[in-house]
């Protein structure tokens, strides 16, 4: 009750005081705080606020701390640090250093909570007028978070001199918000409430269902269609966001596929060490940016693009490896292929461990991947949106090259007819060897964007491998646009059925999915016609 | 009609395997409960239920090549089933612990106290009995493989496809079983088993007989086998492994064939896995991983598929040196495995024990056709004569 009376008076004041104080000396006011009880300490408060002098700010935040003293001498007030047994006192509002008195020599003012409350409230107040932008952006929103019907009188005075035009939709917000917990008049409050339902957002709903009590009936159903129309935003952004957060699980799926779209797709070559590919890349890179560290660091920004090249020759020189070295004897045995691979695999993996231990190593993220910024109502990190793109950039290069090169062209000519290309001169031996290396290498560049959002360690691989196998299998074999449909709708299938099944749940869940899918289509979303699918 | 089916069953090889089997099952408890401690010929008990784990590994791979060498379905999910074979037996030796665990909840296992569940979920009902529980460790795994292959083999997925799907199978089986909300104990599996039908699970006793059931049952599952591959049944399960199209325009109904042998195989794994949790004394999710059922396909490529001893064979010494070498050098095993992975696909594709078949009967051919170049001189020359 106590608070209530303080708060009109304060009320009454701050309306009544503001134009008459403004431009007074504020020194006076702050030395006569020292024989003030704390009724007129709060008046005292409120007229220091009314001067809008910028320089009271620092005795009132001392204020409130319990750090305001008046030296017993001659009654003027200063701000103290203890220092020892000493007070060092500074001047209230220039900061000027006055020398430092004995403990006895200085009485502190004394503050409780209730003035405390006016304290922070005039603050706010006073940085809505600061003329430091920030300052006043801070306080609108902090008025936001916090609405009360005190502020509205500064909140007003402030609006009509602000310029600014984000600080004045700020401003306009906070001053909305505080309205409708004020006595104004019902045009006023209608109106605050369009305000807040154009703003939108989580916090504008809490602020209108707390309102829902309190106003006046003939309000409520103004509140109510606010509120549902500001929950059916929400509803849409969210359904944004979740398809944001598919599209990138799948462009993550797709970069980890696409090379073996190639290996197993074209060349029908169950690569079950695909995944310790993706692994290889991802500590090219961690060795790149490692070189770059301790010789070039201001190339630092610049490491993954340098990593790009480096991954893709390590990556594919080993898959041209695996491949003269155990993969050509296989051809035609797919089944064994996929358990020789299976021992590269292993081998891999330990060669990995051995060398750079079982322990997760540190890839930096460049500066342009780190942060996010705010589309509409979702949050858009950085890193995710440029292996959305980086993801689609290799798979479209990759279609032209299938498409548009002389190397596609054999690359198609070998896959539809082995021996018919072989008769028009192709090497088919080494268009096999490079189709394998070419997936090997894709796989490697995915291990670079991957490095950017997973963990690198010698297991990175063994995470994507099935998942991998289960986009291609479900977009169809042999079909580069079907691993892209694959892996989007993957992806974002995964991210909605997470939040009524959990993660772990959801994927179950998509894995059953694919396993019906295939028995519905052995063959895949997109699957190959005519002869080449008996072959 | 059982015995014409033993009897076929009983070629020499599998008679000589059984028999060594028998004798193993007799031999090493002896050794190990009747022969002095200080005796060379001690087999001490750890090494007993060691032998018992690998003998279950033996009866996994078995199963495998019943599919893999005579059907031509490469699993890589019968892993799968030996886990869910091992988790009806693990709820049973659960069930067996009563008041005697950590919190002394008479029906309750202890993860299910800790995780404040007030009764029992109703899949857990009936395991406090020996015959459920044994019922269950064949009935889950098949009906999973019923499932499973009736949608697989009726769409005809099969191939390289059929291997990535069944391995999809085992991996969402490991994620479901790592939840702890499943009741399975999540992640730390089900464990700290007191006694198997009252007697107490670690005595020396206790485990030999284990171990014996162990080689009884990889013998008995051996005739089994051997019966199925030997019977005209077999004949046209080879004929599908081999030609599957021409076996289905010959009017054999593919997909049957292709489902009992899965089905069969399934249960078999159950069985091994059912086997093995009481010996090893823990069950938990780490068993459905992928890369489990793949290397039980590297034990049956090693023996030899096909063969039905190669892959017992093939367990056993890959096993063996898996402990050998995980205790001497552990850097090396995985290097060792994805060797004799590439080595067995490139060099040894029939196995140990297909290789030697085919060096003798390929002797034998030879011997045969001398014979048959001599006979037919022989013959040749009394016409001659004529």
């Amino acid at each position: 009750m106590l608070i209530r009376i303080f708060s009109l008076i304060f009320l009454v004041l701050a309306s009544a005081v503001p134009p008459l104080a403004q431009g007074t000396d504020p020194k006076p006011l702050i030395d006569a705080l020292a024989k003030a009880n704390f009724k007129q300490a709060e008046e005292l408060i409120a007229e220091v606020a009314a001067t809008g002098d910028p320089r009271v700010v620092a005795p009132l935040e001392a204020f409130a701390e319990g750090d305001l003293y008046a030296r017993k001498a001659d009654g003027v007030v200063f701000i103290g640090r203890s220092a020892g047994s000493q007070i060092a006192l500074v001047d209230p509002l220039t900061g000027a250093e006055a020398g430092e008195v004995a403990k006895s020599a200085a009485t502190k003012i004394k503050v409780n909570n209730n003035l405390r409350r006016a304290i922070r409230a005039s603050l706010g107040g006073l940085t809505l007028m600061s003329p430091d932008r920030g300052a006043r952006l801070q306080a609108a929103t902090a008025i936001l978070g916090a609405p009360s019907a005190e502020n509205l009188q500064l909140l007003e005075a402030a609006l009509a001199k602000e310029t600014d035009a984000e600080v004045k939709t700020r401003m306009e917000e906070a001053r909305a918000v505080s309205l409708l917990s004020s006595d104004r008049s019902l045009e006023e409050k209608r109106a605050a409430i369009e305000t807040l339902a154009a703003k939108g957002g989580r916090k504008a709903i809490s602020v209108l269902r707390s309102a829902q009590s309190s106003v006046d009936e003939g309000l409520k159903d103004d509140l109510d269609k606010a509120i549902t129309a500001i929950e059916g935003e929400l509803a849409l952004w969210d359904m944004a966001q979740n398809v944001w957060y598919g599209l990138s699980l799948g462009s993550v799926l797709l970069l980890a596929a696409i090379g073996l779209a190639i290996t197993f797709g074209v060349m029908g070559v169950i690569n079950m060490a695909h995944g310790e590919m993706v692994m290889l890349g991802a500590y090219s890179t961690f060795v790149v940016q490692d070189v770059i560290r301790s010789s070039a660091p201001q190339l630092f920004d610049w490491s993954l693009a340098i990593a790009l090249p480096v991954a893709f020759l390590v990556t594919a020189a080993v898959g041209l490896a695996i491949e003269r070295g155990v993969i050509r004897f296989l051809y035609g045995r797919p089944l064994e292929t996929l358990l020789a691979t299976w021992g590269v695999s292993l081998i891999l993996q330990q060669a990995i461990r051995s060398i750079f231990g079982p322990t997760n190593q540190e890839v930096g993220n460049p500066s342009w991947m780190s942060g996010s910024f705010p589309l509409g109502g979702m949050m858009v990190t950085w890193n995710r949106m440029w292996i959305i793109l980086f993801s689609l950039s290799i798979f479209f290069a990759l279609l032209v090259l299938m498409k548009k090169s002389f190397f596609g062209l054999q690359m198609r000519a070998v896959t539809q007819n082995r021996r018919m290309a072989s008769s028009m001169g192709i090497r088919t031996p080494w268009v096999d060897a490079f189709t394998f290396a070419l997936g090997s290498g894709i796989a490697g560049i995915a291990g670079v964007a991957l490095s950017q959002i997973d963990n690198v360690s010698p297991n990175l691989g063994q995470g994507y491998i099935i998942d991998s196998f289960m986009v291609v299998v479900f977009g169809g074999v042999g079909n580069l646009w079907g691993t892209l449909v694959g892996a989007l709708s993957l992806g974002v299938l995964n991210k909605f059925l997470e939040p009524w099944a959990g993660a772990v749940l959801g994927k179950i869940f998509v894995l059953v999915l694919i396993i019906l899918f295939i028995q519905k289509r052995p063959r895949g979303l997109f699957a190959l016609k005519g002869r080449a699918v008996e072959a | 009609m059982i015995t014409r089916f033993v009897l076929r069953a009983l070629d020499g090889k599998i008679v000589v395997a059984i028999g060594i089997l028998l004798a193993i099952a007799l031999l090493v408890p002896a050794l190990n409960l009747l022969v002095p401690l200080e005796s060379a010929f001690h087999v001490p008990t750890y090494a007993v239920s060691l032998l018992g784990k690998y003998l279950c590994y033996a009866l996994l791979a078995l199963a495998l090549d019943l599919v893999w060498g005579y059907c031509g379905i490469l699993s890589l999910g019968h892993g799968a089933f030996f886990a869910l074979g091992g988790y009806a037996m693990g709820m049973y030796l659960m069930r067996q612990i009563g008041s005697r665990g950590v919190y002394g909840d008479p029906v309750l296992p202890d993860f299910m106290v800790f995780l404040n569940w007030r009764e029992l979920p109703w899949f857990w009902y009936g395991f406090d009995m020996f015959p459920f529980a044994m019922l269950m460790v064949l009935v889950v795994p098949g009906l999973l493989a019923f499932l499973f292959g009736w949608f697989a083999f009726r769409s005809r997925v099969n191939g390289v496809y059929l291997s990535i799907i069944t391995q999809a199978m085992t991996y969402a089986l490991m994620l479901a079983f790592f939840r702890n909300d499943m009741g399975f104990g999540g992640n730390n599996g089900l464990t700290d088993y007191k006694e198997i039908l009252g007697f107490p699970v670690q005595a020396a006793g206790t485990r030999n007989v284990l171990f014996a059931m162990s080689a009884m049952m990889l013998a008995l599952c051996l005739l089994l086998a051997s019966g199925i591959v030997r019977s005209k049944f077999g004949k046209v399960l080879v004929g599908v492994r081999d030609a599957e199209s021409r076996v289905r325009f010959l009017g054999f109904r593919v997909e049957n064939i292709k489902l009992f042998t899965f089905v069969v195989s399934a249960m078999m794994a159950g069985i091994a896995g059912a086997l093995f949790v009481p010996q090893v004394g823990i069950i938990n999710p780490g068993e459905f991983a992928p890369a489990n059922s793949i290397e039980v396909v590297v034990w049956t490529a090693v023996g030899g598929r096909g063969t039905l001893i190669g892959p017992i064979i093939g367990a056993v010494l890959v096993n063996a040196g898996k402990s050998y070498f995980t205790g001497a050098f552990p850097e090396f095993w995985l290097y060792a495995l994805g060797g004799l992975f590439i080595a067995v696909t490139l060099f040894l594709p029939k196995g140990i024990v297909g290789t030697i078949q085919q060096g003798w009967s390929g002797r034998k051919a030879m011997k045969a056709a001398e014979d048959a170049e001599k006979g037919r001189d022989a013959d040749v020359l009394p016409q001659a004569a004529e």
